[in-house]
């Protein structure tokens, strides 16, 4: 049977329909905001928005191969403590290269003690992450009971007012998220991350290390919320150890508008990016269509339902149809 | 050798009951006095009947399968609290319609849920996760922030003070509730084909269950408890506050998830979800008992529930 068009694009490009979501919302965005392709508001977007994004990309490794990660906001705070209490305002930049490693050190662990809970003593993703976002929480709110703290201002100042070739860092970030993935799914390993979130039982009866590559992706995704974590905080230029709280759900939102199962098998990092952005670009025309105060919560929540409803809607007028 | 074998619901009982035991060593704590003892432990049940209640919903929709969860329980819980709060309005015999009006609110924001998910084939982790952003905006527009109201006399001497022999109404009604929610998973073909759904769906179809309507009447009913949920708490606490249910929501899934509910489904029980929502609040006040700092508190406390999981909440491996 030959599938029809519209389901052919959005199995054979998961990211197909949240590539018309970030353009249908570019174009919202942009009747409301006459200035956005200006490059200077492109840039301060893209800053804003680059922390989520680069969360975004580990969520949706973890969340292709079958799994979900709840614990990376909490990782995102740990950074943010760490950072800004142990570099300082007037850290030198050696302090802060060697605090920056070890906020990634500390990401890499804290995704393997995920990893190795889902993945060895294979309990549910969902419930062990959650068990260890407390973990996580309470070390960060332990490292830094308060907001503050912070980096110096001329290290914040290199992600906040340097812009390479007039382009901001997430420009090149991007791209080279992007080209790393294209390199992953060359390989072996990135067959059997695919293999795995399609059907676990298959990938083990064909010899995927399927528990080291679950336990591989909650690495990347303790990773990617290091980075994040950094990514915030020079952003921001200061410490907050609840910084992270509200960005696992918005991460996970992402994954889903940007055409990744929740069961895993498909997916990519394409989707999930535009995904973010497109949440950001999202709250952006709440902001400048003036919708009332009363009214942002609701109407955010309402356009992320329509988003994730579409595809269902659209394959049920479809089968319906004579 | 034969290995011994406890049922979750059990072992969460006995740790429930080796934790209560414990804090009484606790300096300030009640020591070797009975009475004083047994005031704490029914202290400690009647603060569990909330998030008992509200993981009632959470059990039914986990045992349905498929990734099954109520992400919006927490939004439904302040949603249900702020009606009531409204509705009732200082008047005793307001008390029952606020009831049933509450409870159909929260079974057609339920059913909503149940048809995206089955219907437009969204995650029901995303489905209800988005439905509760979609409520607690509802609750800003409508109250702005703040709502004019006040508890009828009836609840707040039902619900929080003693009935009978010094024992709260509230664990009366939970002892009533946790009959009714055996009834039905145990003794109706809801419950049977609730089972059937969460093991295999497939399956189910094909045996003659209607899956669809049993995941739209499922989200309802989970929707209607929750509801009830937010009922019993306000109450309880007798104000209102937009994040009222928000630290209800994660507890009532570590609770069925300690009772020994599978998270794929098809395998729980209630009392498991109650023995759950007993450890829960046991180790909370232990460590507040204990003077311990917030951050330390939730260290423990995430701790725990990896430990506890990691004894009974293991998957099959792949070789089985």
């Amino acid at each position: 049977m030959k599938l029809k068009r519209f389901q052919y694009l959005s199995l054979r490009y998961p990211s197909f329909i949240a590539f018309v979501f970030f353009i249908l919302a570019l174009l919202v965005n942009l009747y409301f905001q006459k200035s956005l392709l200006e490059p200077g508001t492109i840039n301060n977007n893209m800053r804003v928005f680059l922390p989520l994004i680069l969360l975004t990309t580990g969520e949706a490794v973890v969340i292709l191969t079958g799994g979900i990660d709840i614990s990376v906001g909490a990782i995102v705070s740990i950074v943010s403590a760490l950072l800004a209490t142990q570099v300082g305002l007037n850290g030198t930049p050696d302090k802060v290269a060697t605090w920056f490693v070890v906020a990634l050190l500390v990401g890499i662990i804290a995704g393997c003690i995920n990893g190795f809970f889902v993945a060895y003593l294979r309990l549910p993703p969902f419930i062990t992450t959650y068990a260890t976002s407390f973990l996580y929480g309470g070390f960060a709110l332990f490292i830094l009971p308060q907001p503050g703290g912070g980096i110096p201002a001329s290290v914040a100042n290199v992600y906040r007012a340097i812009n390479p070739l007039g382009l901001h860092w997430a420009f090149y970030v991007i791209p080279l998220l992007l080209l790393i993935w294209f390199l992953i799914r060359q390989t072996r390993y990135g067959r059997y991350l695919f293999a795995v979130g399609g059907k676990p039982q298959a990938a083990y009866e064909t010899a995927v290390p399927v528990d080291l590559v679950i336990f591989s992706t909650y690495v990347v995704s303790g990773f990617m919320a290091a980075v994040t974590g950094i990514c915030i905080v020079l952003l921001t230029g200061t410490g907050n150890p609840s910084i992270g709280d509200p960005m696992t759900l918005q991460a996970i939102t992402a994954v889903v508008i940007g055409g990744t199962a929740m069961s895993g098998g498909v997916g990519g990092i394409a989707g999930p990016i535009m995904g973010a952005i497109t949440l950001g670009v999202i709250k952006n025309i709440i902001s400048f269509a003036n919708v009332d105060t009363w009214w942002q919560t609701f109407v955010n929540a309402i356009i992320i339902v329509a988003a994730l409803a579409a595809p269902g809607v659209i394959s049920l007028f479809r089968r319906n149809r004579p | 050798m034969k290995k011994i074998t406890i049922s979750p619901p059990v072992a969460a009982v006995l740790l429930a009951v080796v934790l209560f035991v414990f804090s009484g060593f606790l300096p300030n704590s009640f020591g070797t006095d009975m009475s004083a003892a047994a005031g704490q432990a029914v202290n400690i049940i009647r603060l569990s009947v909330f998030l008992g209640i509200i993981a009632a919903g959470q059990t039914l929709v986990i045992i349905s399968g498929s990734e099954g969860i109520d992400l919006s329980a927490g939004a439904v819980v302040t949603l249900s609290a702020t009606l009531t709060w409204t509705i009732v309005h200082g008047r005793n015999e307001m008390v029952l319609p606020a009831l049933v009006a509450v409870m159909l609110v929260g079974a057609v924001i339920g059913f909503i849920n149940g048809s995206g998910i089955i219907f437009l084939k969204i995650s029901p982790f995303v489905m209800t996760l988005s439905m509760s952003g979609v409520i607690t905006g509802i609750i800003i527009i409508t109250n702005h922030g703040n709502s004019q109201g006040m508890l009828a006399p009836i609840m707040t001497s039902i619900i929080a003070r003693p009935v009978i022999f010094g024992i709260p109404g509230a664990i009366i009604i939970w002892v009533f509730f946790a009959a009714l929610m055996w009834l039905i998973l145990e003794r109706t073909p809801f419950g049977k084909r609730l089972f059937a759904i969460g093991v295999n769906r497939t399956t189910a179809k094909l045996s003659g269950v209607d899956v669809t309507w049993m995941v739209l009447s499922t989200y309802a009913l989970a929707g209607a408890l929750a509801a009830f949920g937010g009922f019993m708490v306000v109450g309880n606490t007798g104000v209102v506050f937009l994040s009222l249910g928000t630290p209800f929501l994660f507890p009532s899934i570590a609770a069925v998830a300690v009772g020994g509910t599978l998270l794929s489904g098809g395998k729980g029980s209630y009392f498991g979800s109650m023995a759950g929502a007993l450890v829960l609040i046991l180790i909370t006040s232990l460590l507040t008992t204990m003077q311990m700092s917030d951050s330390i508190r939730q260290m423990v406390l995430g701790a725990t529930l990896l430990v506890l999981i990691s004894i009974y909440g293991r998957q099959k491996g792949f070789r089985q």
